[in-house]
């Protein structure tokens, strides 16, 4: 009898498993994974602190308030005391506040950059795999010189381009790097695309070669690259940090950034090494949440581990 | 004249540094208006390749194609991509193999019905969804309101070829182009798609070209019937003529290898010995003389012609005398 039970309910299961589409058995997988638990909830945490952060933060993170005792030893670090748990930075200014809005840059510079760099993609990759022949080729000998280069030796030489650095130069140094990843991804599976059964099918019916392109071939292209560009996101947000602790990010440092925080302490990390571990750490557990969840995403998406 | 005359078709799959492929070599048929013709062979038999042909669906590149596809008139073959998209869908359908693989996964199926109505017909999406539900009613949808919304992994198997037959015949084109609809399903699906098929093309008056393996569905459907071998047509003849005396050695053993019910229990079955790769060339040879029972030293000599007598168009030099059993049992 107990058999039988099990056996009917396997059944069930089975019947289930057959109607539901990608992303619902995808999401029921990953609910149960404890990696993907993990990344979601360090992001859930890192996207809700710089959306409150400036209601968080105890000061004004701009303002020099501890800077009497900066002046007064020289070269002194104000340490943690009463109402700032870190102490101050080099110019006096509260520490955990600078640590609570610079999220806020971060992510500003992490979406930004890989939006940017997602849009280039999709623009690239389309051309390429849409049109094919000549296009594709020179489309992708492109692509193949970006990749030839180290992604941070490019986005370095990209940024210091600009005479004037700024928030949106280190953005935009960072989604150049990013361009040719997306388009050879979406290239590869427009490409797969192109020869399935109901890209023929709709040739077929004589639909013209447009809708073919953004109805039939782009919408069953994009999963990969939607995953791809979690993973993206960790590489912004530890590119971009690079670029501004080499000091070709925003120079108005009124406004934290992690990377930033970083460079700037250069000089004292061997008397007050708490000042760089921080922001390093910021970087290193939200750049680990969206490279956790990334590739959790991945595998769950992957119709060769679907059951 | 006939709505469809396909003449010495030919299309060779030419690849830098390889030898030419004559996957079709001057196939010939007819198809009248409202007439069902059977194209009939094994796998890498040319079926396909004429379909894709005949639609213009082959690769530009690569693959040469000859001959004449006149349809109403004019040769499709000569007309320009444009012109070609333009009458794909609205005067020639195809309906494929595999249903779920032929509808796009991430677009629900009323969407895919209404596609062809506003590329051909100019309607406007609010009237293209009422002809849609009135389609999907007519190719036996239950529910067509609910399933119009719905994804094709969420339609059955069966479900989702009669969708594909709505979608193909939308437009009423004047000819319809299966290959191979009923390969993916089981057995009794096939068999009310089969039905579905016949009664539709009866009742709009659409001919049929039926591109399959399974001589069972061109016993049900079929008028005429063109067996394929090696890129050519090697029997050509009404249905009940063909299957009452097959005269090609290849159909004979085609007939003579589908099981019967009505066989005695541990009666074998009988193959067709080889496989298509033991083909040899047409040029100066019959491509089925490696397989073929009856095989004369005529045979790999000289290129059988075709021959028309009695209304059955015969390409051998030795056929199967009428009557003859089996040709040979071979442990399976």
């Amino acid at each position: 009898m107990a058999l039988g039970v099990t056996k009917k309910e396997k059944i069930d299961g089975l019947a289930e498993s057959a109607g539901v589409s990608l992303a619902a058995s995808a999401w029921k997988r990953l609910r149960r994974s404890p990696v993907f638990l993990i990344g979601a909830t360090i992001i859930g945490i890192f996207v809700a602190l710089s959306l409150l952060s400036p209601w968080l933060a105890p000061h004004n993170p701009s303002e020099p308030m501890l800077i009497e005792q900066v002046v007064k030893a020289r070269n002194e670090i104000p340490p943690p005391q009463p109402g700032h748990p870190l102490g101050g930075d080099l110019q006096g200014r509260d520490f955990l506040s600078r640590l609570l809005v610079g999220s806020q840059q971060t992510l500003i510079v992490g979406v930004g950059a890989t939006l940017i760099g997602l849009a280039g993609g999709l623009i690239l990759g389309t051309l390429a795999g849409a049109l094919g022949g000549w296009v594709d080729s020179v489309v992708m000998r492109i692509v193949d010189v970006m990749l030839s280069l180290p992604s941070l030796l490019l986005a370095f030489s990209i940024a210091a381009m600009f005479a004037k650095p700024s928030q949106f130069t280190v953005i935009l140094a960072v989604s150049i790097v990013q361009i040719p990843v997306f388009a050879r991804l979406l290239r590869g599976s427009m490409l797969a695309q192109r020869h399935s059964d109901h890209v023929l099918a709709a040739t077929a019916l004589g639909v013209k070669k447009n809708a073919i392109v953004f109805r039939h071939m782009l919408p069953n292209s994009l999963s990969p690259v939607i995953v791809q560009s979690t993973l993206v996101l960790a590489t912004a947000i530890i590119e971009a940090a690079a670029l501004s602790f080499l000091g070709l990010g925003n120079p108005d440092d009124r406004i934290p950034e992690w990377g930033q925080m970083l460079g700037d302490v250069q000089n004292v990390f061997d008397t007050h090494p708490h000042l760089a571990a921080w922001p390093a750490v910021c970087i290193i557990i939200v750049a680990l949440g969206f490279t956790l969840m990334g590739e959790t995403l991945r595998e769950a998406l992957d119709p060769k581990n679907r059951r | 004249m006939a709505l469809l005359e396909v003449r010495d078709l030919t299309v060779v799959f030419q690849r830098k540094g390889e030898e030419p492929f004559r996957a079709v070599d001057g196939v010939s048929f007819d198809v009248e208006p409202g007439q069902t013709v059977g194209l009939v062979g094994e796998s890498g038999c040319g079926k396909s390749v004429t379909s894709l042909a005949i639609m213009g669906l082959l690769p530009k590149r690569g693959a040469k194609i000859t001959g004449t596809v006149s349809y109403d008139g004019t040769d499709l073959l000569k007309l320009s991509d444009r012109e070609m998209r333009d009458r794909r869908g609205r005067d020639l359908g195809m309906v494929f193999q595999d249903p779920l693989s032929s509808l796009n996964p991430v677009v629900p199926i009323g969407l895919q019905v209404t596609e062809v109505l506003e590329r051909h017909r100019g309607m406007p999406r609010k009237e293209a969804m009422i002809e849609a539900k009135d389609l999907l009613d007519k190719v036996g949808i239950p529910d067509p309101n609910r399933r119009l919304k719905e994804y094709p992994h969420q339609l059955s198997g069966g479900m989702r070829q009669r969708a594909l037959i709505a979608i193909a015949l939308a437009c009423r084109p004047k000819l319809l182009i299966a290959d191979e609809p009923t390969t993916a399903l089981d057995v009794t699906i096939q068999a009310q798609i089969l039905s579905l098929m016949k009664e539709l093309v009866q009742d709009l008056g659409t001919a049929l070209v039926m591109i399959t393996h399974d001589l069972g569905v061109v016993a049900g459907l079929c008028d005429e019937v063109n067996v394929l071998y090696g890129g050519k047509v090697v029997e050509k003849a009404m249905r009940h003529k063909l299957f009452a005396e097959p005269r090609h050695p290849y159909t004979h053993g085609l007939l003579a290898s589908i099981p019967r019910l009505d066989a005695a229990p541990g009666e074998k079955l009988t193959p067709i010995r080889g496989s298509v790769a033991d083909n040899i060339p047409w040029t100066s040879a019959c491509a089925f003389a490696p397989r073929c029972p009856n095989a004369l030293d005529v045979c790999r000599a000289e290129t059988p012609a075709e021959v028309e007598k009695l209304g059955r168009l015969l390409r051998c030099h030795n056929p199967v005398v009428p009557g003859t059993p089996a040709a040979e049992e071979v442990p399976v």
